[in-house]
């Protein structure tokens, strides 16, 4: 293994570089505290940073999130910016889970209310979200109709009543990207996704009933709907499920095929790109989108389940509002400078959350002045956070910071320390009840797999690319 | 040994064994399949033939792995075996012995297939080859 000690260098408090060296066109920039950047150079993750680093086409540098850990290709936890002229366009630079991502809703409810019925709420989302790898969709989609849900997303669920108009507003992109197009996924992406919309899926995906714990920023957390501590919460992390894997999948290959002169000079396979000037980039970006929007009608047909159960639950009075909705595996169009000219880049955030700035143009009205919601989920059963987008992160990071705890251990190493049944007995000891599709994925999924999210969190408040606005706790889990 | 798995942070890692090529391909979608759930114990209730041609042994695993995992995704199958392999010139046809997903609790669900750190190669023994999967 690499003594990264000897290249890394630490340029201020909790920032990290490596310079740029043979094939590097820029260099990497690691945002970890000591603690965290111990935990990375132990895998292979600070090497896939580079290897992005040694990108065309790649601006500034290659970025790598507190919470970052090895992935394919590019890492997870990972940030890079290509010049639409000069670059390309990676599926392995958003990740398999197209639009995975959380959105994060207030309830008029408090602790007091719910913590009584906790098993009764937890059921009855149990029984009312299709969940884990059984899971089928309720819906059966024509081809028009899915054919609509990938052109129009969000547009589509709030046409047939399963949105109101303000969860649009408050989605990124309003849950519609206009650069989708659904004859670029393949009639395989549809097959895969038609049975699957509206479903929570496995692994680390979940929806988790929380409560405020702590407010750092009031008057933030005012805007953002949030009033006071123990204020109940209802938060929903999934993704664009087995169509967005297979739209990876497809390009990948495709781009192998195509462009076999540029992927067979790449140290990874996964790290393959398509020239943005190609019509594969294009026919890419078009079923990308596509996936983006299935992964936003997704989240909102949970939303809907979950305004349902609470409604049977705590009666017809209880709302939920959508505090936002952010994707952390995508790629956008965004402008840039870059010295000092304005320059239109494909951001690609691999587990990570787009954090603009106060101000900025596609931010919700209601938030432009504070900046953009960031939705930060921790591990099984740990904290979760707010925070707000700020101007270093768009200096910085490419408007990014990170997505979650980040993953530790592997799923089979977390298997042979932990069971589901002991994991459910701790939770249960710190009063949170857990509802899974199987008990046996629970250890996976162990909190313990993870990094520590509070220091996760810490480290992007300290540095500046993420300002902490509120933790959350929770009271129940619904694990995929 | 048919497969072992090995550490990955994030994913799932496996190398699987074969005297030949064709059993490498079959011990790969055994190894995959049981990071989910047990294929011992998956009833072999149905047959699907497949047939698939690519470029290379890798890319064929790959698109054989993604194959199996479409059917498991869109026809709500657990795999038990995939008999009676042959490739030749990177076509593979084989036969996938399977059973109705809703008989079985699986602990997860696999994303897709990488190329991570693909690797197939000619051992002493025969072959081996390197797969990690998205989970």
């Amino acid at each position: 293994m690499t003594d990264w000690d000897k290249k890394l260098k630490l340029i201020e408090k909790d920032v990290y570089e490596i310079a740029k060296e043979g094939n590097m066109q820029v260099p990497l920039k690691i945002f970890a505290s000591e603690k965290l950047i111990e935990k990375i150079k132990k895998d292979d993750s600070i090497q896939q940073g580079i290897n992005v680093a040694c990108l065309p086409g790649i601006q500034k540098q290659s970025i790598m999130m507190p919470d970052a850990h090895q992935g394919y290709g590019f890492p997870v936890g990972g940030v890079a910016a290509f010049d639409i002229e000069t670059g390309g366009i990676s599926p392995g630079g958003i990740g398999f889970d197209i639009n995975c991502g959380v959105r994060l809703l207030t309830t008029n409810l408090e602790r007091k209310d719910v913590e009584p019925k906790i098993k009764q709420i937890m059921n009855e989302l149990f029984n009312n979200i299709p969940c884990g790898v059984g899971g089928e969709s309720t819906l059966r989609l024509t081809d028009q109709e899915l054919d609509e849900v990938l052109n129009t997303g969000l547009d589509w669920t709030l046409k047939n009543g399963y949105a109101q108009k303000e969860d649009l507003e408050k989605c990124e992109e309003n849950g519609h990207m206009k650069t989708a197009d659904s004859s670029k996924v393949s009639q395989r992406a549809k097959s895969r996704g038609r049975k699957q919309l509206g479903t929570l899926g496995a692994g680390n995906h979940f929806v988790e009933v929380q409560i405020v714990d702590e407010i750092y920023d009031k008057e933030i957390a005012k805007i953002f709907g949030i009033t006071k501590k123990d204020q109940v919460v209802v938060m929903i992390h999934s993704g664009s499920r087995g169509l967005g894997h297979q739209v990876c999948s497809d390009y990948l290959r495709a781009i192998e095929d195509q462009f076999s002169d540029i992927v067979n000079k790449l140290p990874e396979k996964d790290l393959a790109y398509a020239p943005t000037n190609s019509k594969l980039a294009k026919d890419y970006l078009g079923a990308m989108s596509s996936s983006a929007n299935f992964g936003w009608c997704n989240r909102q047909l949970i939303t809907f389940y979950v305004r349902k159960a609470f409604n049977n639950t705590f009666g017809d009075k209880t709302k939920l509002n959508l505090v936002y909705d952010v994707a952390h595996n995508i790629a956008k169009v965004e402008e840039y400078k870059i010295d000092n000219e304005l320059k239109k880049l494909y951001v690609h955030r691999k587990g990570a959350t787009r954090a603009f700035g106060p101000g900025h143009k596609e931010i919700p009205k209601i938030y432009r002045d504070v900046g953009q919601p960031i939705i930060l989920p921790g591990s099984m059963g740990t904290a979760s956070y707010v925070l707000v987008g700020t101007d270093k992160a768009m200096n910085e990071t490419f408007s990014s910071t990170p997505h979650g705890a980040g993953r530790l251990m592997s799923r089979h190493e977390a298997n042979s320390l932990f069971t589901g049944e002991q994991i459910t007995k701790d939770l249960e000891k710190q009063k949170i009840y857990i509802k899974a599709a199987s008990v046996r994925g629970i250890s996976e999924e162990a909190p313990n797999a993870y990094k520590d999210v509070d220091e996760v969190v810490k480290v992007a408040d300290e540095v500046g690319i993420g300002k902490k606005i509120v933790r959350l706790r929770p009271l129940g889990v619904i694990k995929g | 040994m048919k497969y072992k798995y090995l550490p990955h942070t994030s994913e799932a890692k496996f190398i699987a064994y074969g005297k030949n090529i064709d059993e490498v391909f079959r011990n790969s979608a055994l190894a995959m399949f049981n990071i989910l759930g047990e294929t011992t114990k998956v009833k072999p209730k149905k047959e699907l033939n497949i047939k698939i041609k690519a470029k290379s042994y890798e890319s064929l695993l790959y698109d054989f792995l993604d194959e199996l995992l479409f059917l498991h995704d869109t026809k709500r199958i657990f795999v038990h075996d995939v008999k009676n392999i042959k490739i030749k010139d990177f076509e593979l046809t084989g036969t996938v012995e399977c059973d109705d997903l809703k008989n079985y609790e699986l602990k997860s669900e696999l994303k897709a297939i990488t190329y991570n750190g693909m690797i197939i190669r000619k051992t002493k023994k025969g072959y081996e080859a390197t797969v990690v999967v998205d989970i």
